[in-house]
């Protein structure tokens, strides 16, 4: 904008979006806020809440009871490990697409983009049944297969756009510079397309951190992550919204930084290109 | 060391054939300029030879061997981008150093060839900086530099200098030129500025949609052009082409007259005419006369300054040696 | 930029995701066709390896005309439908407002987008027991401070609240993409708007919106496929009591709770019908964008 707005304007704007942003935000506020005051006090009206006193109890008794370390953990292997798994089949692919199109490719890139609408609930008995059967169930890795394969879509997609994004002609030079295949790949490729494939970890990890369909229903105490965890708060005995507050922060803060770098990728691999 | 054969080779993409089957012979040690106009295929067919695209149809032969199934990294050329293409991640001297790296080179050999190629392109001093801190001038022979190393048995030049601006352009000209002259070694050049292509050259092939209108040394284009495309092609300005009843009093269907081979006069001549725009160069000037000979201004050149105005009358001759005839086909009458 | 060779090798590294995907999609869909055509309820005894009796179209027919079907069909559209409406209005209106010149623009578009980072379970949890819960929660305190009885959100006004409690999640969404579609518009048209003579409310139907509609209808369709599988929110506040049982969690239900499969497989098939109907038209948007 090429004109100059009064600091009237301007200060009206602030003071607007910053309202606006703090009531959004307010609920997570609270969680912070309520992760650090005893049960007792949690209970109370909001503002005797701010005025009581401040403890890290609640923090401890999570860790303690309930295995809670070993919950994260669970959530920490599923969301890298479908990730990584997810890389190490989609970069390949979406090499293939990007850099040797067909006329085909434009669809199959379409019919991969859409198994990710598939309802779940459509196919959960059968993964339910196959699971039993091959004893997956409530393990760690039968669940990061499902999350790969569910995330593997978008994976292939992102890293398709950032791969189109590398000029054609320096990876021909490679190929008359006498680089194989594998060669081209690792040694021109992989370092420009780092950005790009660290943007679509980022928000892929996201995604399978907070996946909570698949985390629900094929998990019990050993393999569930965090979603599952914390859906077990919802009938509990006696007081628990500060114990519930601190599980929830702990749950929620390493994906709430990640996702404060990740905005771009969100836009980029969750509409498809179909909005620039 | 670098000959290079083309047979019956074409090209279609799909069901579009966008190059119909060629033949041509490139010597060891020629400068080869392809030209032509966008779309011509003139870089496919550079990209065909190199092994980047596959013909549909044909061989390429390099040195008497079959290639055509060969890979780009094993036919013995070595290619520089319109974009220079160079790998942004990687020093001056690991890009130049890159295609000895595949080739298995050891570490100290490698370092010697880099440093020799950047002393023969002025590069010494910028081997250890990154593409994106270099000028369009310096990346460019840091891809001529890749190119070098690699000792091949011919260069292929894709469009490089379109990049540049004007006056790098044709400094750049004459190093490539100069490089030719010192290496020796067969080039193929491909550009759609016909000044590149007449400066550069030892052999001109101008093409127009997939096909060879002429091949031939940049005087011979320029004083026996095969047809009409040609003749307007080559030389700039263009060279006049004139139709009807004009070019019927020469027994041709068109004739053509460069501007440089119009005699101006404000007395007296052949063809009577108003001044229009003229374009005053200082070394030169051109006139854009229209004349009753011709529906279109006739461009005439005149050497250093020429007080005409817009609007005078003025009298064209063109000299009966240079005027050149073309049948209804458009081809040469000689 | 293709050879035969490097066109082989495409090929071949596209198979794996292409074969994953293939078998995902297929293996469990015609399981799930499969079931829905028989009569398969494991707690009464009934194995794959009994075999499974043939009904037909029976599960079908049962599954629309089962007395829950209906208002499943009406909670579904009224909680997409409402999240829809919240986000897409709103969501036009904060990326306007976050496009506008004002300091700390950085730290706001951060509190904005923050709720879509909060994993489902946790987000619903939190607003079920520590906002809304009658007796303790944060608008009950507010509620009693005023004089008025504390609502009895999930179980009076159980639609609306889950309507509340997806739109929070999904508002930074629709935010973000509408702000990026935003922010591409050409400010030299709104200018030239001006000069026409446009006022604001009419730069900004006749402008803004028609920019924005490529965008609001991305919006759209994603934001429907995702929400007709909602899921961990009703499972962690209502379960589906209260008549916020979706088209999904009734399915869920009637294949996990009441293990009735064949019937719930025929809800299941009629549900990835309904998807594809709605991922038909993005992908006709997505796909036109690939060509470009």
């Amino acid at each position: 904008m090429a004109r100059a707005v009064s600091t009237r304007r301007k200060s009206l704007n602030t003071l607007i979006a910053w309202s606006i942003g703090l009531l959004i935000f307010f609920p997570i506020l609270w969680i912070i806020i309520m992760s650090f005051k005893s049960e007792g006090d949690a209970i109370k009206a909001p503002l005797e809440v701010l005025r009581s006193a401040w403890t890290f109890e609640n923090y401890g008794v999570v860790q303690d009871r309930s295995n809670y370390s070993r919950h994260f953990f669970n959530s920490v292997y599923i969301a890298f490990g479908s990730t990584f798994l997810g890389l190490l089949v989609a970069v390949p692919a979406a090499w293939a697409m990007a850099f040797v199109p067909s006329k085909n490719t434009k669809n199959i890139l379409l019919w991969m983009l859409s198994t990710k609408m598939l309802p779940a609930v459509g196919v959960l008995y059968p993964i339910y049944l196959l699971f039993i059967q091959l004893g997956l169930l409530d393990s760690r890795i039968g669940l990061t297969i499902v999350l790969m394969l569910i995330n593997l879509p978008i994976i292939v997609w992102m890293l398709y756009t950032y791969f189109r994004e590398i000029p054609g002609e320096i990876l021909e030079a490679a190929r008359m510079d006498g680089a194989t295949l594998r060669e081209e790949i690792l040694y021109v490729l992989t370092p420009m397309a780092i950005p790009g494939m660290a943007s679509t970890v980022l928000l892929n990890v996201i995604l399978a951190w907070n996946e909570a369909f698949w985390t629900l229903n094929l998990t019990a105490a050993k393999a569930a992550p965090l979603t599952a965890f914390i859906a077990s708060y919802s009938s509990p005995e006696g007081l628990f919204y500060a114990k519930l507050s601190a599980a929830s922060v702990m749950a929620i803060a390493p994906i709430l930084i990640m996702g404060w770098f990740s905005q771009k990728q969100l836009v980029r691999g969750l509409t498809f290109g179909a909005v620039k | 060391m670098g000959q290079i054969e083309l047979n019956q080779v074409s090209k279609s993409f799909g069901n579009v054939e966008v190059i119909p089957p060629l033949d041509l012979t490139i010597e060891d040690g020629e400068f080869v300029v392809f030209v032509g106009p966008s779309g011509c295929g003139k870089s496919t067919l550079l990209r065909l030879i190199a092994g980047l695209e596959d013909v549909s149809g044909g061989h390429v032969m390099i040195d008497g061997r079959d290639a055509t199934e060969t890979v780009p990294a094993r036919r013995g050329l070595a290619m520089v981008f319109q974009s220079y293409a160079l790998y942004p991640h990687m020093s001056v001297r690991k890009n130049i150093a890159f295609p000895l790296r595949m080739a298995g080179m050891d570490k100290a050999e490698q370092d010697r060839k880099v440093t020799q190629a950047a002393e023969v392109l002025n590069l010494t001093d910028y081997l250890d900086r990154r593409p994106g801190q270099l000028s369009g001038g310096q990346r460019q022979r840091v891809a001529i530099g890749r190119a070098i190393v690699r000792e091949p048995a011919a260069f292929l030049f894709d469009e490089p200098l379109s990049n540049l601006d004007a006056a790098l352009r044709v400094g750049m000209r004459l190093e490539i030129s100069e490089l030719h002259k010192r290496l020796k070694t067969t080039m193929i050049y491909v550009t759609h500025d016909q000044v590149e292509a007449m400066t550069m050259a030892d052999k001109i092939v101008v093409l127009q949609a997939g096909v060879i209108e002429q091949v031939g040394s940049p005087l011979e284009l320029y004083q026996r052009p095969r047809n009409v495309f040609v003749a307007g092609f080559i030389g700039s300005p263009k060279m006049n082409l004139i139709g009807g009843a004009e070019a019927a009093k020469h027994d041709a269907a068109t004739i053509g007259i460069r501007p440089e081979h119009i005699e101006i006069s404000p007395e007296s001549g052949a063809w009577k005419g108003t001044v229009g725009v003229s374009e005053h160069l200082g070394s030169d000037t051109f006139f854009h006369v229209q004349c009753n000979a011709s529906p279109e201004p006739i461009t005439v050149r005149a050497v250093g300054e020429m007080a005409l105005h817009y609007g005078d009358e003025v009298w064209l001759t063109p000299r009966p040696e240079h005027l050149h005839r073309f049948d209804g086909k458009g081809s040469r009458i000689e | 930029m293709a050879t035969q060779h490097s066109r082989s090798a495409a090929r071949l590294m596209m198979a794996p995701a292409v074969f994953l995907l293939l078998g995902w999609m297929l293996i469990p869909l015609s399981m799930t066709l499969f079931f829905s055509f028989k009569k398969f309820l494991p707690m009464r005894g009934d194995s794959m390896a009994n075999g499974l009796d043939w009904v037909g179209f029976d599960n079908y027919v049962r599954f629309i005309s089962s007395s829950a079907f209906w208002p499943s069909v009406q909670a579904t559209l009224v909680i997409v439908g409402g999240v829809l409406v919240v986000t897409i209005v709103l969501g036009v209106a904060l990326a306007m407002l976050l496009d506008q010149p004002m300091w700390g623009q950085g730290v706001v578009r951060i509190l904005v987008i923050a709720p879509f980072f909060v994993m489902p379970t946790v987000s619903a949890l939190v607003w079920k027991n520590l906002f809304m819960d009658p007796v303790n929660g944060f608008f009950a305190h507010v509620w009693r401070s005023v004089g008025a009885t504390p609502i009895e959100w999930l179980s009076q006004a159980s639609l609306p609240s889950l309507i509340l409690i997806v739109s929070w999640q999904w508002l930074p969404f629709a935010t973000l993409i509408l702000l990026t579609a935003f922010q591409s518009l050409d400010q030299e048209q709104l200018e030239a708007a001006e000069m026409d003579g446009a006022r604001w409310p009419q730069r900004f139907v006749f402008i803004i919106l028609p920019h924005l509609s490529r965008a609001i209808t991305v919006v759209l369709l994603i934001q429907t496929i995702f929400l007709l599988s909602i899921f961990a929110e009703i499972f962690v506040t209502t379960q589906g009591s209260f008549g916020t049982k979706t088209l999904t969690y009734l399915i869920y239900q009637r294949v996990l709770e009441s293990q009735n499969v064949g019937l719930g497989s025929a809800g299941g098939v009629y549900a990835i019908i309904l998807a594809n109907i709605v991922a038909i038209f993005l992908m006709r948007i997505v796909g036109k964008n690939l060509d470009a």
